[in-house]
């Protein structure tokens, strides 16, 4: 059975159709989720896209982590379901604290929209599950808070606790460790500032992001049977 | 965390409050650098230190002003900072007669 993947659209979000044609191609259901929405309903796996929720006031995601659907994605995530957050998705699980950190302003203070090198680190994340370390992606990037940024306990901790998903070849916007993208404990609650649905289609110059999307969907099918 | 709705009261004092909202210390600050790098060019050689933040003004309605920090106090720590990142430093004076 096909894996269905909620994406949840807050207002201001912009990539939940780029996300539900990427995995719709790799065979599974997608399912947008509003906001205002109490429950999830019936899915296996849940994307929060990228855009600008609530136009990014105060904080990127400070105003959309407090939306009703936060509490389904919230138990979603406790049950072990997979959930990847992508740009601004990244940006409100780390304000909800469902991943630790923050996303600061790039260091060069530029808004950055570019294709970037990515190699993946961790082997056991929702977004990374049978992709062998080291694997080298060209995924875009589009932010202008992507500077991923710790404390250094938690630093340490997410390289003990093999938690970091992708790293920046070449880094762009200053991230602490090259950080591109981190998973909590656990491993199903995934962050990264790249849009691997930008890259899912050779029209669009590359199709590495299927590699991580294809992951997901697995960890999602996975998330079924246990 | 829920905070529970302040009835509006004829009768209640206001308080004016200031947020000053800043990057903690060793929190890189881009612009904050840019901006003391800049000074120079300006002619000035005297300025250091230099960090950028933002200022929230809220006028609050409660009972006193213990009750009106309490709720700004929470409001900081739950949404208008972000506490892996930022400080708050708040300011509070009683709003003049309306």
């Amino acid at each position: 059975m096909a894996a269905t993947v909620g994406i949840v659209v807050f207002p201001g979000s912009n990539c939940e159709h780029d996300v539900a044609e990427a995995v719709t191609r790799l065979g599974a259901t997608a399912r947008l989720v509003f906001h205002k929405a109490p429950s999830l309903g019936a899915v296996d796996a849940v994307v929060l896209p990228g855009g600008f929720a609530h136009g990014d006031a105060l904080r990127p995601g400070a105003i959309a982590r407090f939306s009703p659907v936060m509490g389904a994605v919230e138990r979603f995530a406790a049950e072990g379901g997979p959930v990847v957050g992508i740009c601004n998705g990244f940006q409100v699980l780390c304000e909800a604290g469902l991943l630790p950190g923050a996303l600061q302003k790039n260091r060069g203070l530029a808004f950055l929209c570019q294709e970037v090198e990515l190699v993946t680190v961790s082997e056991r994340s929702a977004l990374t599950t049978g992709v062998p370390p080291a694997t080298r992606l060209r995924v875009p990037i589009n932010h202008f808070e992507g500077c991923y940024t710790a404390d250094p306990d938690v630093l340490a901790g997410l390289e003990e606790q093999d938690q970091i998903v992708v790293r920046y070849v070449d880094n762009p916007n200053g991230s602490a460790g090259d950080i591109a993208g981190i998973s909590n404990k656990a491993g199903n609650v995934v962050g990264l500032m790249p849009h691997p649905e930008r890259a899912s289609l050779e029209l669009l110059g590359s199709e590495d992001g299927n590699v991580l999307l294809t992951a997901l969907l697995k960890s999602a099918d996975r998330s079924l049977t246990c | 965390m829920a905070l529970a709705p302040v009835a509006g009261c004829a009768s209640m004092p206001a308080f004016e409050v200031l947020v000053e909202v800043t990057l903690r210390p060793g929190i890189a600050d881009p612009q904050g650098a840019t901006i003391e790098r800049s000074l120079p060019l300006l002619g000035v050689h005297s300025v250091s230190g230099v960090r950028v933040g933002k200022a929230i003004r809220l006028t609050v309605e409660a009972s006193d002003e213990g009750e009106a920090r309490r709720l700004v106090d929470a409001l900081c720590a739950s949404f208008l900072t972000n506490p892996v990142i930022e400080d708050a430093s708040i300011s509070l004076a009683a709003a003049s007669v309306r």
